[in-house]
């Protein structure tokens, strides 16, 4: 699916002059976003891009639902959002496993809080899918905490992705990694991606990351009052290859129009 | 084999054995002996220096009993008590072996005959009194763990409990079990009235006594357990949406239980300080009450006799330490 094709496709979520303050001890308030509006089109993989402590990470967790709304408003499907659920699959920055379950219990948490009439038998395929879609197809028994950080990550990637969720939401999930098992992740991100097209938000400050994975980029302005700063569309054919992306004409350009964007907010 | 060997030694906390098990198979001998020389040399002359200054010291101090005993006679009443123990139990079967006799001799005269069976009264051995302290511990520390397990969630779970409970925890915490016995001698027995209940009073009041000591380090290690549990784990189960239950079972409990266990062990090694004054003051009849009548008699052994007790107590609570550190490295999951 290009990009254009997504543009085409019916809004998702949209957030309505959204607003973020934190109250200061001496009674003023620290606004980190300001009346910030933003609108997710159904399919579409989307990165939101900005310097550290912009506000973008607050601004995720709001759409999690971990993190009260100051003003404005959150529509998932139509529907104001109210809390956390299991409709928004979220990939922590840290692997967030429950250290002391196995890589499928972990994933099996989830599955039976979404799927609570299947049968155990079905339950229990589909998060064993997801663990081998990402690779983990040997780990299945494997207790979370004796998994490598990268290991741990790719159970996080195919724990939200089995609750099958209207919408990933992903926070800076390779920011823990070196840059060898980022690369590897990205890779497997993006293949059960393809299979799934489940619509994604995710958050992160690496510029080809963000062109490799995304439809579309939204450059944030750094807080406080925090906004969108400009958007960038990217049309790069999917299924995507690392090596055809890197060397397509267009990737510099994308590249730089990033990077401008970053030294000079 | 040598593996699981040496698994089974770290999972018991043996560790000074490892090095023995890699000697005999062979492995760079001269390591081998010096790791065994630092873990279990320092440690034997350590010993060996502590008996010999005991010995001496005990020479010149004169108690109204006699001299001090040094290492030798409280041996020699640790053997003594053993044969008084075998004596004890030879009795016992005896009894029993001419009860049957004369049990089966009424019935082969008269085969409706219902005669009585009565059961060996002899005294206690001191096996016997060891046992009944470590029942009496065992179920004080459980009637500690089923109250302060409950309460810990609640007080970690929620502030506002924990803010109204505090003060009382931390007055209640400090009280020794001297001062806790009269009072609970007297509600005992006030509450268990029946005279022929499946256990003694003295026992209930021992053992109620050393969970009131002890309660205090379980609860307090899960409520600060519950309270820190790892945002991820919460965030997690938010995400998820999970019923209360779930997050407190699927959760909650199993991030604590760590910390838990760090509560539990602390509490075993209280109540089993605290159980041999209640013991001394209930009359419960194990190691707190074997003291006790050793220091009433004064005899010439009994100070020897009371030391194979402190030994045997020290023992034991290393023991029940070491247990409790195996289980709580079970559990935990960092």
């Amino acid at each position: 699916m290009s990009a254009n094709t997504a543009l085409a496709s019916p809004i998702l979520l949209s957030c309505q002059k959204l607003s973020k303050s934190y109250p200061l001890p001496k009674g003023q308030s620290y606004e980190v976003l300001h009346e910030l509006q933003l609108d997710i089109m159904k399919g579409e993989f989307m990165s939101i891009i900005g310097h550290s402590g912009c506000g973008k990470s607050t601004l995720l967790s709001m759409i999690a639902g971990l993190n009260p709304i100051s003003g404005g408003q959150i529509l998932l499907g139509g529907k104001a959002i109210k809390g956390p659920g299991p409709d928004r699959g979220v990939i922590f920055q840290s692997p967030s496993l429950l250290p002391w379950m196995s890589a499928l219990d972990n994933v099996l948490l989830g599955v039976n809080q979404v799927f609570p009439h299947e049968t155990k038998d079905t339950r229990r395929d589909i998060a064993s899918y997801y663990l081998q879609k990402v690779g983990l197809g040997d780990a299945l028994d494997k207790r979370a905490k004796d998994l490598s950080q990268g290991m741990q990550q790719r159970v996080g990637i195919a724990r939200a992705f089995a609750i099958k969720p209207q919408i990933l939401l992903l926070d800076e999930p390779f920011g823990m990694l070196d840059s060898l098992t980022r690369a590897e992740l990205q890779e497997v991100l993006l293949e059960v991606w393809n299979r799934e097209k489940i619509t994604a938000i995710m958050i992160t400050h690496d510029v080809d990351e963000a062109i490799f994975l995304s439809d579309r980029v939204v450059m944030m302005t750094s807080g406080p009052r925090a906004q969108i700063g400009d958007v960038l569309n990217i049309h790069l054919e999917r299924p995507r290859e690392r090596k055809a992306v890197m060397e397509h004409p267009d990737y510099y350009e994308y590249r730089s129009h990033l990077i401008d964007f970053l030294e000079h907010v | 084999m040598k593996a699981r060997t040496i698994q089974l030694l770290q999972f018991t906390g043996m560790f000074w054995a490892i090095p023995f098990v890699r000697l005999f198979s062979g492995e760079e001998i001269l390591v081998q002996l010096r790791q065994i020389w630092t873990s279990i040399g320092l440690p034997v002359m350590a010993i060996a220096g502590f008996l010999l200054t005991w010995h001496l010291v005990a020479q010149r101090v004169n108690t109204s009993l006699g001299r001090l005993p040094g290492p030798m006679e409280v041996t020699q009443q640790a053997q003594v008590l053993w044969q008084e123990h075998l004596t004890e139990r030879a009795k016992a079967n005896d009894f029993y072996a001419r009860q049957d006799a004369r049990i089966a001799k009424i019935k082969a005269a008269n085969p409706n005959a219902k005669p009585r069976r009565v059961a060996f009264t002899g005294k206690p051995t001191y096996l016997d009194q060891i046992l009944t302290s470590l029942k009496t511990v065992f179920v004080g520390f459980i009637f500690a763990s089923i109250l302060a397990l409950p309460i810990g969630i609640i007080c970690g779970a929620n502030k506002n409990i924990m803010t109204a409970l505090n003060p009382i925890i931390q007055v209640l915490k400090p009280v020794s079990p001297l001062a806790w016995l009269p009072i609970v001698t007297m509600v005992v027995s006030a509450v268990y009235t029946t005279n022929n209940g499946l256990v003694p009073k003295s026992f209930i009041i021992s053992a109620v006594t050393v969970a009131m000591c002890s309660l205090w380090a379980t609860l307090i290690n899960t409520a600060v357990g519950v309270a820190s549990v790892n945002k991820d784990y919460l965030n997690v189960a938010q995400v998820l949406q999970l019923s209360a239950r779930q997050r407190t079972f699927k959760v909650i409990l199993p991030a604590t239980l760590p910390m838990i266990f760090t509560g539990l062990r602390i509490t075993l090694g209280v109540g089993w300080m605290v159980l041999i004054a209640a013991e001394m003051m209930a009359q419960n009849p194990g190691l707190g009450k074997f003291i006790w009548d050793e220091f009433q008699n004064g005899s010439s052994t009994s100070i020897a006799r009371i030391m194979v007790a402190v030994l045997t107590i020290g023992m034991i609570g290393y023991a029940l330490d070491r247990l409790m550190a195996a289980l709580q490295q079970k559990v935990s999951f960092a």
